[in-house]
């Protein structure tokens, strides 16, 4: 009783954003983490462990850029071959940014988008990461109380993001399965008018493009009548593009800045971009966000925000000289794309063969996957069983669709681009062996067997005890906590 | 503007000033010595730029950590995807080692009770979103860094009173101050969280002395509210005198697991002491594991570069590095601070007596026509425009006395604070020795009076260039 005392009056001196629950991280989704944690997959030290197929990170190319930094001393400012700018970067700390810094990313963006657009360099605003970014525009367009709609399923960190701090609400527009998860008018004019009941003032409209978790794209129609839509209500359009570069295959990305272009009455102070170098070029431990706004007193505002999370000056140097070498930019985008294309074939494959749906999508680093029919009944609660299933027992850590506000159940995100080809291999035998294994049990179930109960479809041999009722509070979404299986951690423990 | 937020259309951020002009002044016309010997010379940036030659020499010889190495291996790869939000512990681990060893060793910090941050402006808005709700006030004793306006108060709602502090006493921190701040506070209807203080102080470089420090444990003790120590330029103390923090005092009164201990949390930063601004290292540390955690959980919004990290934490972790460099960083500080003080005195200008931070607190009250905030200003343009120094007035600081200017000194070579004091000292002889008027006590008090609280949040001299300056 006195520690629970002693815990109140603890929460009394802290603010209600510290004390409460607003970070997400409570979730129960986090026993996913926690048994991959417990028992990381290694393929020599921890066969059996648990495989992380829940993080989205673009691992593919790491030689490609650990290559370049050798090659490039000159890029450092520490070492013989950069120190004379030592002393010149680690003073600067001026929120514009270093020019070359900027203008190298718009180049970036440009190259991105099939150089079909410009990016103005002046327009540039540095955040902490995406996750920075996202928060800052929030605190730029939306009062407390206002609200962002947001279609789903979407990023279980924008509750963090977009809310947390910033008191702004986000209103779901519902996407089904039934016609691809596709973004209607009438779902945002429905969600809309929910809004408005609701007394909640809508600001915006936040779309991820290439989407998180789906992987699918928005095709030029569509972003037309997302454009029109937001004008018409006069509300902002953000476009979170992060995952810009990870489009592989047949498809192309197509961005909100080029739509624009088409539209000649468009407002364009609407108009935002919220970048990111995390997931095209796989460095989100450097924290390059970036803010792009086509609203001039936007940029100006959040330039004076970035303080709270301005590039390392270190990093921007690198970056500056990284993504200048064109030919090397050219090299990387087209051979991540090529190695994308590979692991995603790999996955679909095998899923193929086993019978299993997944969304089609060519971009992102994941796949949305179609467990449906391995619903007991069409719930969430029949879809966390499922996915405690899979993580404790085929130990596979994939995402439930639930934890994205998925509409519907039964939907997995699975990533595939931070493992490499063995541990992809793993993956698809330990999901070949689980579908056999609800194969065997679906037969066993058809034979006549007088006495014996009826057994639900998966449950028989793979029945967990859910004992454990611990929370876990670390990251689910990114930036998270912890890694141990990064060799940089585990050199400490 | 209903498009966007209040947070864009007020003036919140303070950087609209009539002060800017200072800075925009420097901009337009930044002395060269060479390629512009009349320009106006940078005194208002509060950067240590006197050691990089220490930390180039040692990255000359440690070509891993310089190369992002371990073992001769490029380690480019795990570092790009290190995001953990915990940050590395190895880094902690260095970065709580060096806060104690700037602490002479008295002191413990344990390093899971770090949570680093985007500089220390970042480092003080997270705590504030943890301490205080919108409209919660925190006491904090003028003059103060006028950045506090903004990462204090911008985003999170949050509202500073001040505590006033006089020339009469050294701008020290009194008991009937502090009182008087916190029932000014209720007058407003404000909850009062907590107090901040830097130590050692910017603008004035002093430190707080152990009177003041115990007076403000045992007020806060009190009050069951909060203290923040912004402990940045700690490593910045060059006088005789050792630098006495916050947690120096809990030790001494046996207060380090006690209730109190969790409600006093300290901020660091590497801008000044290693003059590394533009890496954006800052830190939280508090006893509490419930700001831990949730400032933890909020450094998502700024997190420190995975290869910054890695690099700071082979710096720190090379202890023969870290105490060369300390004492040569204060005796380079102590040379050049008494190289501006008798440059000014040169100039028949005292300052306050600091032995810490890399500025002075000058008094040229005696310069002033009147004994008044617009003469302050009236002399501050003169010495921009005419003088061509930028330096930093008072009142941006949030000064109750017209006549003060912090004047820095760490930020450039030895011949342009030469120049700069020579400029000084010509200005001061060419005006007329009859400028120095008599104030009456009368006079200073009515001036005084005019200053009603709703004033004290004055227009800081920001440019849109450099933000982060102190």
């Amino acid at each position: 009783m006195v520690a629970l005392a002693a815990e109140k009056q603890d929460r009394n001196l802290l603010s209600r954003i510290a004390a409460g629950d607003g970070h997400g991280e409570n979730s129960s989704y986090f026993d996913g983490w926690k048994a991959y944690e417990e028992n990381p997959f290694h393929p020599i030290e921890r066969p059996d462990g648990v495989i992380q197929m829940g993080l989205a990170e673009n691992q593919l190319c790491g030689d490609l850029m650990r290559k370049w930094v050798l090659e490039h001393p000159e890029a450092s400012i520490c070492t013989a071959e950069g120190v004379n700018h030592f002393s010149d970067i680690a003073i600067f700390q001026d929120y514009h940014g270093l020019p070359e810094f900027r203008q190298a990313v718009a180049k970036f963006m440009e190259k991105t988008r099939n150089n079909r657009v410009k990016f103005d360099p002046d327009r540039i605003v540095m955040s902490g990461g995406a996750t920075g970014a996202h928060e800052t525009v929030a605190f730029c367009l939306a009062n407390p109380g206002d609200g962002f709609l947001v279609p789903t399923p979407y990023y279980p960190g924008f509750d963090r993001d977009l809310r947390w701090r910033t008191g702004v609400n986000l209103v779901p527009v519902t996407c089904q399965s039934s016609n691809g998860f596709k973004i209607t008018v009438e779902a945002l004019e429905a969600a809309y008018q929910s809004a408005r009941e609701s007394n909640i003032p809508v600001k915006g409209l936040l779309i991820t493009n290439p989407s998180n978790p789906l992987g699918t794209t928005l095709d030029r129609e569509c972003l037309k009548s997302l454009v029109n839509f937001t004008n018409d209500k006069g509300i902002h359009l953000i476009a979170d593009e992060i995952y810009a570069a990870t489009t592989f295959g047949q498809s192309e990305f197509i961005s909100v800045a080029e739509v624009i272009e088409d539209i000649p009455d468009c407002n364009r102070d609407l108009i935002h971009i919220v970048y990111s170098l995390s997931k095209d070029m796989g460095l989100p431990g450097l924290r390059v966000g970036i803010v792009y706004s086509y609203n001039n007193r936007v940029v100006n505002i959040a330039r004076k925000m970035s303080s709270f999370g301005l590039v390392s000056s270190q990093t921007q140097h690198l970056i500056a000289k990284m993504l200048s070498d064109e030919d090397f930019v050219d090299e990387f985008i087209r051979e991540s794309k090529l190695r994308l294309a590979a692991r995603h074939a790999e996955l679909t494959t095998g899923l193929d063969g086993l019978g299993i749906g997944w969304l089609k999508a060519e971009a992102g680093l994941f796949l949305w996957m179609d467990l449906r029919n391995l619903l007991k009944t069409a719930t969430f609660d029949s879809e966390t069983e499922l996915w405690r299933v899979i993580v404790h027992k085929v130990k596979l850590n994939v995402s439930p669709g639930g934890s994205f506000h998925c509409h519907e159940p039964g939907w997995f995100r699975v990533c595939f681009a931070n493992m490499d080809h063995k541990t992809m291999e793993t993956a698809l035998e330990r999901i070949r062996v689980f579908t056999r294994q609800l194969e065997q049990e679906n037969l066993n179930r058809t034979k006549p067997m007088a006495a014996t109960k009826k057994k639900k479809c998966w449950q028989s041999s793979l029945r967990l005890s859910f004992n454990d009722t611990r929370r876990f509070e670390d990251g689910f979404f990114s930036p998270h906590s912890p890694v141990p299986p990064s060799p940089l951690v585990r050199a400490q423990t | 503007m209903k498009q966007l937020s209040t947070k864009v259309t007020s003036n919140a951020h303070g950087q609209d000033s009539s002060y800017f002009l200072g800075w925009e002044e420097y901009e337009k016309n930044p002395y060269d010595e060479t390629k512009n010997p009349n320009g106006i010379i940078q005194m208002g940036l509060a950067e240590n730029q006197l050691c990089f030659d220490l930390i180039e020499t040692w990255l000359a010889k440690n070509p891993d950590a310089a190369g992002l190495k371990k073992d001769g291996q490029s380690i480019f790869k795990e570092l790009a995807l290190f995001q953990d939000y915990h940050g590395l512990p190895e880094f902690k681990k260095a970065l709580a080692e060096f806060m104690e060893e700037i602490r002479g060793n008295r002191v413990t910090f344990d390093p899971t009770k770090i949570v680093l941050a985007a500089g220390s402006t970042s480092a003080n808005e997270t705590l504030m979103f943890c301490l205080a709700e919108p409209g919660d006030a925190f006491l904090l004793p003028t003059p103060y860094y006028p950045g506090f306006d903004r990462d204090l108060k911008w985003r999170t709602g949050a509202e500073i009173v001040p505590i006033h502090c006089s020339s009469s006493n050294g701008f020290q921190i009194t008991e009937s101050a502090l009182q008087q701040a916190y029932q000014q506070a209720q007058k407003l209807d404000l909850k009062v969280k907590g107090v901040l203080v830097t130590n050692p102080s910017n603008p004035l470089g002093t430190m707080l002395t152990k009177r003041e420090l115990n007076l403000l444990v045992d007020f806060i003790t009190s009050k069951n509210i909060h203290l923040i120590s912004d402990e940045i330029y700690s490593g910045t103390v060059f006088g005789f005198e050792q630098f006495v923090s916050v947690m120096d005092v809990l030790k001494d009164k046996k207060l380090e697991n006690s209730e109190v201990s969790k409600r006093v949390h300290v901020v660091y930063s590497l801008s000044k002491d290693l003059g590394l601004p533009g890496f954006r290292v800052g830190a939280i540390y508090s006893n509490d594991e419930m700001v831990v955690s949730a400032a933890t959980k909020m450094s998502s919004f700024g997190l420190v570069s995975s290869q910054t990290q890695y690099l700071l934490s082979a710096l720190l972790s090379d202890k023969k590095f870290t105490g060369t460099y300390l004492n040569e960083n204060q005796k380079r500080l102590k040379i050049r601070q008494k190289q501006l003080v008798s440059g000014l005195e040169a100039a028949g200008v005292t300052c306050l007596k600091s032995n810490a931070g890399l500025f002075c607190w000058v008094d040229m009250r005696h310069l002033l026509d009147t004994n008044t905030f617009e003469a302050e200003l009236e002399l501050w343009k003169k010495i921009v425009y005419e003088v061509k120094l930028n330096i930093s007035p008072g009142s941006s600081c949030h000064c109750t006395e017209p006549g003060w200017f912090r004047v820095c000194f760490a930020n450039m070579s030895e011949e342009t604070l030469d120049l700069a004091m020579k400029r000084l000292k010509e200005y001061v002889e060419s005006t007329d020795s009859s400028r120095m008027i008599s104030k009456s006590s009368h006079e200073r008090i009515r001036s005084l009076r005019k200053r009603t609280v709703s004033n004290w949040v004055f227009r800081v001299s920001w440019t849109d260039r450099v933000p982060d300056e102190r």
